[in-house]
């Protein structure tokens, strides 16, 4: 059937996949798309199941069920071909110690089949885009980590892929790495479709168009990251600079909202301004509300109002400690009452 | 096969390249070039008919033992602990190229350990008497045996590296499955003895299996055919199961 033109172009489709490791459930049904040209951040704690999926995605390692098409072109049933599609840097990114860094990129894009005449202009090219060009002479195995997974991330997108996996690019680098691999992941944004998993969630927040956040083998949290604020964070902060006592500010906002709550984060400066949070149960915009209330209040002086996003790092925990509470909640459930255990084990003696 | 060239020369670099390979190649000849010497003092001590190149061929199991755990060890278990291997098996290679590119390599670097030996050969013939008779043959036959038993040998390392992420364990198999097929294959016939009612098909494999056995004729200029096809079949079964076991932990296609 042929796509309507309306229709996104989906380069990822994982639905409902689930990995076993004997009695582990490492994946437990994540099923989620991402659409040509996008970038999807990964978040989740250690041994949440970001790296297992993104090895089923790579056809790395096989899934016990469920199915992962990269292209259209199934991983279970064509791992071979894919491969042909992806761009893969591992987590720690490993690379040989021994060989250079202009001699490991050209065995790597004759293995990732780069044409022959093409292959030394594309080395010289993903060299320049990842400043490695005054490293290529130098032994992986003496470089620093910052220049190792620039290697990684130079191999990672060699051969053009359409998709990029990319298992914690941004660790141990230093920031104006991070910002410069942040640049280069941006910039194939609308080219390549870019699935990246990191722990620096200002960076997940900065980079991505779409985050995913996984914990015990599910997905807990999909979205941008505004549309998980509004999921996770059921409240609304401002940041105000005052010149005025609390108590009074505390009284005028009572026709905002009646259960906010005002704490000071920063004393009087000299001029008498300290900065205050209010934190407002809700997702609305109480801007306006805010302002006419202090006009009406002669013996407080604002001089600054702005509203605070809340930082994906309380999404993330939100998230997580909600799955966690759940998943507390299930095995409560399962495990049997303190009656039972008495009899079992008195029936297990008799026997 | 598009990729065996690309990693057999990557792997051959890697040979190159690394410091290891230069201290077993000169390990190597210092032992054979010992043992050498020794039989040439003996043969001047006390004359014997036969060829000291031949006598030098039936201790070819001595470098064997240390040799072919040595080089093997690594192929596939320092990629696993490494890391390499994942990022090798997520590129278009399939197992089959990796395996054969690895047993490809060792064997050439082992083929050219061996060559290296045959000036032994040349410095003695150049030194003896003008009027000894140069017989070529069992040093043909001595290398023939050598090139085929080496696939064998080297598929049993590989085989041993495939299984195991740990280079020590993979060296310490490979050792014992050397030294399982010279040892016990050469003496399968004296190991059955405290069997009373030994079954006869224990002496007809022993009649295959016995490696020294194997060599001796070589050398004297019999070309064995099964001897070949023995090496040679279960060489390729070790290469394999090798290419199982790699597909089915790295889950190449």
């Amino acid at each position: 059937m042929p796509k309507s033109e309306d229709q996104p172009e989906y380069t990822i489709e994982v639905e409902n996949l689930h990995k076993r490791f004997g009695n582990l459930e490492a994946v437990a049904g994540i099923s989620f798309r991402v659409e040509k040209g996008q970038i999807v951040g990964f978040l989740g704690p250690n041994g949440a199941g970001k790296s297992t999926t993104m090895r089923i995605l790579t056809g790395y390692i096989k899934a016990t069920s469920g199915i992962a098409r990269i292209c259209g072109i199934s991983v279970a049933s064509n791992p071979h071909e894919i491969k042909r599609r992806i761009g893969y840097m591992p987590e720690n990114n490993p690379l040989p110690q021994e060989l250079r860094v202009r001699e490991y990129l050209k065995s790597r894009a004759c293995l990732k089949e780069l044409p022959s005449r093409h292959r030394g202009k594309r080395i010289d090219e993903v060299m320049e885009r990842c400043d490695l060009t005054r490293a290529q002479d130098r032994i992986i195995g003496k470089l620093s980590k910052g220049f190792r997974q620039r290697v990684g991330i130079a191999d990672a997108i060699m051969a053009n892929p359409e998709v990029i996996i990319m298992d914690e690019p941004t660790i141990g680098l230093d920031p104006h790495q991070v910002i410069m691999i942040r640049d280069l992941i941006a910039s194939l944004r609308g080219k390549m479709s870019v699935i990246i998993s990191s722990h620096i969630l200002p960076e997940i927040e900065m980079t991505c168009d779409q985050v995913m956040i996984i914990n015990s083998g599910k997905i807990v949290g999909q979205g941008t990251p505004n549309e998980l604020r509004e999921a996770f964070i059921n409240s609304t902060i401002y940041e105000l600079e005052i010149n005025g006592d609390l108590t009074n500010l505390r009284d005028s906002l009572k026709t905002v909202a009646t259960d906010l709550e005002v704490t000071q984060f920063e004393e009087a400066d000299e001029r008498g301004f300290s900065k205050v949070s209010i934190r407002i149960p809700g997702n609305h915009d109480y801007g306006e509300l805010i302002f006419s209330c202090l006009a009406g209040n002669s013996l407080i002086r604002a001089r600054s109002l702005r509203k605070r996003q809340a930082p994906l790092e309380d999404v993330f925990l939100a998230a997580t400690r909600r799955s966690w509470e759940t998943l507390d909640k299930g095995l409560a459930k399962k495990q049997p009452s303190s009656d039972e255990i008495p009899e079992k084990a008195e029936i297990s003696t008799a026997s | 096969m598009r990729h065996f060239t690309t990693l057999l020369r990557s792997e051959l670099w890697k040979l190159l390249v690394s410091p290891s390979t230069y201290i077993a190649a000169f390990l190597f000849l210092l032992i054979m070039g010992f043992l050498f010497q020794l039989i040439l003092v003996d043969y001047a001590s006390d004359p014997k008919e036969e060829n000291p190149s031949i006598t030098f061929f039936r201790l070819f199991f001595v470098p064997v033992f240390f040799m072919v755990p040595l080089l093997t060890m690594r192929s596939v278990s320092e990629e696993r602990s490494r890391g390499t291997i994942e990022t090798l098996m997520t590129t278009p290679v399939t197992a089959t190229e990796v395996i054969l590119s690895k047993f490809t390599a060792g064997y050439l670097y082992y083929a050219v350990l061996w060559a290296f030996t045959g000036c032994f050969h040349i410095l003695f013939y150049s030194f003896v008497q003008e009027d000894s008779l140069f017989d070529p043959y069992p040093i043909i036959g001595g290398y023939a045996y050598i090139a085929v038993s080496g696939t064998l040998f080297l598929s049993l390392g590989i085989f041993s590296s495939a299984l195991t992420c740990s280079q020590l364990v993979a060296g310490i198999a490979s050792f014992s499955m050397v030294f399982g097929f010279i040892v016990v294959g050469s003496y399968l016939e004296d190991l059955a003895l405290p069997f009373i009612s030994r079954p006869e098909w224990i002496d007809m494999l022993a009649k295959h299996t016995d490696v020294l056995q194997h060599m001796r004729d070589f050398s004297s200029g019999i070309v064995d055919t099964r001897a070949i096809v023995l090496y040679g079949s279960c060489s390729l079964a070790f290469l394999f199961l090798s290419i199982l076991i790699l597909e089915y932990r790295e889950g190449a296609s």
